[in-house]
């Protein structure tokens, strides 16, 4: 990647610089179908996950919808990431559809069952049906494979946000039977900005960036080489290296839930039950400290040198209940006592160390300066 | 000595050179902003509509940027409940009681020098630092003494004036020796974008300026009579008298002009019959008020007379009187009447630029006649 940034070309123009440029556009698309397991004409860029979920819900709503004035339904979880909830409600209120939320367990993981009645009675109705691989807050790993399998024998189009999973997880298994495919190459360690849709067919696509007709017409803008050269080189790094890390990470994460419920007998860790679990992404653990405010634990654990997050930040950076802790059922207090501890390949058992002596402190004064009842907004 | 302090960061100019003066004095600093309106486009509600007037997300961010600038960590904490529950809801009461609250006053005992103190010292903070103009200093006794600012125009000392001995020991106002000009200067000089910023005035809550919009939505309409202070003859109709304040002249209704062709003023609020009484200027004039809930900054004895400056309004002017604690108030005579004395406000009392107290105003008298 760092050698595309000093050449310069439009890969979509006809001179040697653009050949060039096109050539390095091309072997990345078919890398990055290689590693995923689907065709390179799969692969759509964008500017990242954001993109993609946009795109997705949108492109297929309105391609459907013209297709089939009944189809209306826009079928999503209720622990989606804000990039598929919001483009969701805008259709909703919009373009005429009819959004629906499907509910999650007190694991944060998609009721089938009521899925498969959702999807039996109402299959000729739905535009799209968005479930995400894993999702971000609390690292539950959706039946993402039993959904795709349904929708493709219910003829529904099925997109899954797989951001968060891609990293630790092969899709190879069950992605030919989704419609959609959501990828971002920063979360596999490669450049901010860009991203892929990963599509079956791209002429079912209405695009949301008209222009020169770029991305088989999907996506029209000029193509980033360099980034998508990161993109590909980096997840290949990650394809070859996912389950040692995902092994070595996943011992790291149990440390720390061990490590903090030592520290902090009446911590509770959201999301699937079962440390050591399949269940549950390698690199997140969202622990609820109980009589304590978030925005104060992780202002404390900051001055540590500890990096954490509140379930969730508005665009002024106010501290919020994540709206997943609230589906999966957490009272006000747990839900804002919520911190996500996320986990990469550059952790050591020195940052659970750091993480596991700062936390007594941080609790008491944290818990100290929770004078708030707590209130139902 | 070096403090952890909590820089409380409007978004504004003089808290930004307030932090970063914090900062240059050794301080641990950390850059709080707080969300205090639950208004669309302000910074606690997902709302992105741009709104006006303080605590939005673009305030929230020019607040963010400066912190950035000053490399000092920012967090926004979202204080709104506890900002509805002591400042708004008292705002409401008090008009509805016919008073005329200072919510700059509330907002600063309250949630600045409470809320937000109080969670920083659980925290492990020392102060809380603000861009008010204003001067601390310990006195030999080791009390704290709050003092106008040099820059008179821009001293801030009276919506200070009611905190505690406790609060002002853990006050930080790095601005009270500068001048607005020179601060602005300084924040170009830093870097800090702000530095044009206009400076914000009115109540931040009702930024269109309709009070009494905002208060017949918060407490609906009530009409009532408008009543001449000397004939007793009813002249004119309101919609609520909570709405208006003693001395003011705008916005009666009034289609026939006084007796004596001048202009009539709103003289007494009678929020229980809801009756608004006008009359000429001269009734507004008061010689005595008596004022509640005294907060001494200085020592002072019960029944003793003590000869100062009183100030009853924000930027209003010094008068000159003889100030009798009381038990549970204060009785201040004073030497010359004065105009639009409003029950609910906050009266201040100096001695030169050096806060003595303040006490919040109750009932005024005129000529030994109570009027309000």
């Amino acid at each position: 990647m760092a050698d595309e940034l000093a050449l310069t070309g439009n890969p979509s123009s006809l001179h040697a610089a653009g050949r060039r440029a096109r050539r390095i556009v091309e072997e990345s698309r078919e890398s990055i179908a290689a590693d995923l397991g689907c065709r390179p004409s799969d692969v759509i860029f964008t500017a990242g996950g954001t993109e993609s979920n946009n795109l997705s819900l949108k492109g297929i709503y309105w391609n459907q919808r013209a297709r089939d004035a009944r189809r209306t339904h826009v079928v999503v979880s209720s622990i989606e990431h804000p990039s598929v909830l919001d483009p969701a409600a805008w259709l909703g209120r919009h373009e005429s559809a009819e959004v629906v939320t499907l509910p999650v367990d007190s694991e944060g993981r998609v009721d089938l069952a009521a899925l498969t009645e959702y999807i039996h009675r109402f299959a000729s109705d739905i535009a799209v049906l968005s479930v995400m691989w894993a999702n971000n807050e609390l690292g539950t790993v959706q039946p993402v494979k039993e959904i795709a399998q349904l929708c493709a024998e219910s003829g529904v189009r099925f997109h899954c946000d797989a951001v968060q999973a891609v990293p630790w997880m092969d899709p190879g298994v069950w992605m030919t039977q989704a419609t959609a495919l959501s990828v971002s190459a920063h979360k596999l360690g490669g450049p901010v900005g860009v991203g892929a849709l990963i599509f079956d067919d791209a002429k079912k696509l209405e695009p949301l960036l008209h222009g020169g007709g770029q991305e088989l017409g999907a996506r029209s803008g000029t193509v980033n080489t360099a980034a998508i050269a990161g993109f590909a080189a980096a997840l290949r790094e990650s394809v070859v290296t996912r389950a040692e890390s995902a092994l070595q990470i996943s011992g790291l994460r149990d440390d720390l839930i061990r490590g903090v419920a030592q520290q902090v007998p009446d911590v509770i860790l959201n999301g699937d039950s079962s440390v050591a679990s399949e269940g549950r992404l390698p690199g997140i653990a969202n622990l609820s400290f109980p009589g304590c405010e978030s925005d104060a634990l992780l202002m404390l654990l900051d001055a540590n040198g500890i990096a954490c997050s509140a379930g969730s930040a508005c665009t002024a950076g106010v501290a919020r209940s994540s709206h997943v802790l609230t589906a999966i059922g957490l009272d006000d207090d747990l839900a804002r006592g919520a911190l996500r501890f996320s986990l990469g390949w550059n952790s050591t058992s020195s940052d659970v160390a750091a993480l596991t002596a700062a936390l007594p402190d941080a609790v008491t004064r944290a818990r100290r300066a929770n004078t708030r009842q707590p209130v139902g907004t | 000595m070096p403090m952890k302090v909590l820089a409380a960061m409007s978004g504004g100019v003089d808290s930004a050179v307030a932090a970063a003066r914090a900062v240059d004095a050794g301080h641990e600093v950390v850059g709080v902003h707080l969300a205090l309106s639950r208004e669309a486009g302000t910074a606690s509600t997902d709302n992105p509509a741009r709104g006006r007037g303080c605590c939005t997300i673009a305030d929230a961010a020019d607040a963010r940027r400066a912190a950035d600038v000053l490399g000092i960590p920012f967090y926004v904490w979202d204080m709104s409940v506890e900002f509805a529950a002591t400042v708004l809801d008292d705002f409401v009461s008090e008009y509805a009681a016919g008073r005329t609250p200072n919510p700059c006053v509330r907002c600063n005992e309250e949630i600045k020098f409470s809320a937000v103190l109080e969670r920083g010292i659980a925290l492990g903070f020392d102060a809380v630092c603000t861009g008010h103009y204003a001067r601390l200093a310990t006195n030999q006794e080791g009390d704290h003494e709050l003092r106008r600012a040099v820059d008179m125009t821009k001293d801030q000392s009276y919506v200070l004036a009611s905190l505690t001995e406790h609060q002002r020991a853990h006050a930080i106002f790095p601005l009270g020796d500068t001048d607005k000009s020179a601060v602005r200067e300084e924040a170009a000089r830093r870097g800090l974008l702000v530095a044009d910023k206009p400076d914000s005035h009115d109540i931040c809550f009702i930024p269109d300026g309709d009070t009494a919009g905002f208060l017949r939505s918060a407490i609906g309409e009530a009409s009532g009579d408008v009543v001449d202070a000397q004939t007793g003859n009813v002249l004119g109709e309101h919609d609520g008298a909570f709405a208006y304040t003693v001395g003011q002249r705008r916005g009666l209704g009034l289609t026939v002009p006084g007796d004596d062709g001048k202009p009539r003023y709103v003289v007494g609020v009678d929020a229980a019959s809801n009756v608004v009484t006008v009359g000429p200027p001269t009734l507004l004039n008061v010689d005595c008020i008596l004022a509640a809930r005294p907060n001494w900054s200085q020592q002072v004895e019960v029944n003793s007379s003590i000869e100062c400056g009183v100030q009853i309004r924000a930027h209003g002017e010094v008068a000159a009187a003889v100030v009798r604690p009381q038990n549970d108030g204060v009785t201040i005579d004073l030497h010359e009447p004065i105009r639009g004395v409003a029950p609910g406000q906050l009266v201040v009392f100096y001695d030169g630029d050096l806060v003595l107290g303040a006490a919040t105003i109750d009932r005024t008298t005129r000529k030994s006649q109570t009027t309000a």
